[in-house]
């Protein structure tokens, strides 16, 4: 049997006749709705009276109902002859008041909107941005000053453990992806230099390509998606366990401590990776000069004529720069994460963006500083 | 008795959203202080806020006189080294195994060749009924385990203050109830003040002997002082119902302690 609600208002009293099985699994009266038909003022009742004696199966359909109706008439007496189940629950729904909220009203969508397209505060916003990453950044100035002189307290051992993971752990996947980077180049190229009869020249442009550009891109995005997120989780994550508050209770400084050695290791092992890359993407165009019947001693011999050391100085330089971006990168979406899971889940996903971001613009910028130089 | 700690008109705050304002309580020396009050009340905060790892909006804090809030990085450094600190987490390094945890204050703190603090911390590790867990990670142990273990680090140093930050959260009735003797006893043999956020009313009748009621409605301290005086005769009703919801329990808890 369905449920069924019969309001009757009759000199000050609210007769609630209340009938049926009541389940949330089925369509219930709405104190909303049928208050909406009635023609008395809410401040005219001093008594509720509920009579339920009618009523079946009943869950928290009912519950919510009385209390609806009672919210709605907070001067109201309540009488009723309700089962002692629902009583305790409705004792229980009562029983802590709603709390004041005490921060500013919420302020509408439209005045958020106006708010976030302001130019003020979305330099406000950005200025603050800045300022947290310029202190970021001189604090790692300062303690690696301090591991300059020996004095950061940082641990050798955990130096040592994050070079093992940022570099010889990564090179299964770092050889991968070289080996087929040299493939992707020596194709590209070999395409179209072999409609001018100038085939030879794939090793020329698989060897500038590695040397100065891709070997140290494609691994530091491996880095930045691999150590870079590993980084952001291993710090979200002590935040939520507090360690990083035990640490600053014993007087060390995070900076030394955690991002320290995280960031001399990828400085480290970037560049030493970016090496290991761009040796075996020439290898991976030269299977593909193969391939179109260049002897490996024609691919040798023309690769040594496009190889000079500034195309290997730039490759290396951009790994360094690119390591120490990424270890920042990773490391302060870590030490800025918030202190839930969710927030660890968001700080591995600005650590990658970030990276990525900063890498694109540092490439750009040195490329465009390169042409300028003439190097 | 002396006060040991002293907190004066603390506001706390996060951006524009007041948490507690002016907060003004003492704790003397070898009083057990527990910090209490309904869930979001900013327990945990105003903690935070004592041990300087958030900063108020106004008023300060000061252990044996000394300003704590308002001094500078060395002053506090120094204040901070007669402290042991445990979080709810607990606050071990996961990365480093419990010897190496508690060896940290002593490499940093005092001059201890390999072989003194190898013995100390078999000493502290034995004092929390840990013996022979040197090696042990972290995740290698249970949750009771590491809230000692994180307890023998907070010791490590001997400290004059120590404080807690929901020590028996998580942990089962007996564990918890070894936490609280553990507690109580290192706390009279070092002669420490202890400073406490619970809500657990079996320990806070075993072991405290000063409590201090956070109101979330209010946003300010309610009352404070001993437990069974604010269950008994505290001017409000919340704090009298706080405090005698588990009274009966926790009398049984104190006569067994103390038996």
């Amino acid at each position: 049997m369905g449920s069924d609600a019969h309001l009757v208002f009759r000199d000050g009293k609210l007769l609630v006749t209340l009938s049926g099985d009541w389940s949330i699994h089925a369509p219930n009266p709405s104190v909303h709705d049928i208050l909406l038909t009635q023609t008395y003022q809410t401040a005219d009742i001093h008594c509720l009276d509920v009579n339920s004696e009618g009523i079946g199966q009943w869950d928290s359909s009912l519950v919510n109902f009385i209390k609806q109706l009672s919210d709605r008439h907070p001067n109201a007496e309540l009488r009723h002859t309700l089962p002692n189940g629902i009583v305790a629950l409705l004792d229980l729904a009562c029983a802590v008041p709603p709390i004041v909220s005490t921060s500013p009203a919420e302020a509408s969508w439209l005045s958020n909107l106006v708010t976030w397209v302001s130019p003020f505060s979305r330099s406000e916003q950005v200025g603050l941005g800045v300022m947290q990453f310029m202190a970021f950044i001189g604090e790692l100035v300062i303690a690696a000053a301090k591991a300059l002189v020996g004095q950061a307290r940082m641990r050798m051992t955990d130096l040592l453990q994050f070079c093992y993971q940022t570099g010889p752990n990564a090179l299964p996947i770092i050889s991968l992806s070289s080996v087929l980077v040299g493939v992707i180049l020596g194709y590209l190229g070999a395409v179209q230099l072999q409609q001018f009869g100038a085939g030879i020249y794939v090793a020329n442009l698989v060897t500038v390509g590695v040397l100065r550009e891709m070997g140290a891109l494609m691994t530091a995005i491996i880095i930045a998606g691999r150590t870079g997120a590993a980084y952001a989780a291993q710090l979200g994550t002590m935040q939520v366990n507090e360690e990083v508050d035990a640490i600053e209770i014993l007087g060390i400084s995070a900076m030394e401590f955690l991002i320290l050695p995280r960031v001399i290791a990828v400085l480290i092992m970037v560049p030493l990776l970016t090496l290991y890359a761009d040796i075996l993407g020439i290898i991976g165009g030269g299977i593909v000069a193969g391939g179109l019947g260049i002897s490996p001693l024609q691919y040798w011999t023309q690769l040594q004529e496009s190889l000079m050391m500034s195309h290997v100085v730039v490759g290396l330089l951009k790994g360094l720069l690119f390591g120490l971006l990424i270890g920042i990168a990773g490391c302060r979406a870590g030490m800025q994460a918030t202190r839930n899971s969710e927030g660890v889940g968001r700080a591995t996903t600005n650590a990658v963006v970030t990276a990525l971001i900063y890498l694109v613009v540092a490439d750009a910028a040195i490329n465009i500083v390169c042409q300028w130089l003439e190097i | 008795m002396s006060s040991a700690v002293v907190v004066d008109q603390m506001t706390l705050a996060y951006g524009d959203r007041v948490i507690q304002r002016e907060l003004s309580f003492a704790v003397e020396t070898g009083q057990i202080c527990v910090i209490v009050g309904g869930s979001g009340c900013g327990k945990s905060t105003l903690l935070r806020h004592m041990l300087g790892l958030a900063e108020p909006t106004h008023g300060s804090v000061s252990f044996e006189g000394q300003n704590f809030t308002h001094a500078d990085q060395q002053q506090r450094m120094a204040m901070r080294l007669q402290w042991g600190v445990t979080f709810q987490q607990g606050g071990l390094i996961s990365a480093m195994s419990l010897a190496e945890n508690l060896s940290l204050p002593l490499e940093l703190y005092t001059d201890l060749n390999a072989r003194q603090r190898a013995e100390l911390i078999e000493l502290k590790l034995a004092l929390v009924g840990l013996a022979g867990y040197q090696n042990y990670y972290p995740s290698e142990i249970s949750g009771g385990m590491r809230k000692r273990a994180a307890l023998a680090r907070a010791l490590m140093l001997d400290p004059k203050f120590l404080f807690f930050d929901e020590p028996s959260a998580g942990l089962d009735p007996i564990s918890s109830r070894r936490l609280d003797e553990l507690i109580a006893s290192l706390a009279a043999s070092l002669g420490a003040t202890v400073i406490m956020v619970t809500h657990e009313l079996d320990s806070i009748f075993a072991i405290a002997n000063h409590a201090v009621y956070l109101d979330n409605v209010s946003k300010t301290l309610l009352d404070a002082g001993p437990p069974a005086y604010l269950r008994d005769h505290s001017d409000h009703a919340v704090v009298r119902e706080f405090f005698s919801r588990g009274g009966q329990r926790s009398s049984a808890s104190k006569e067994t302690l103390n038996a």
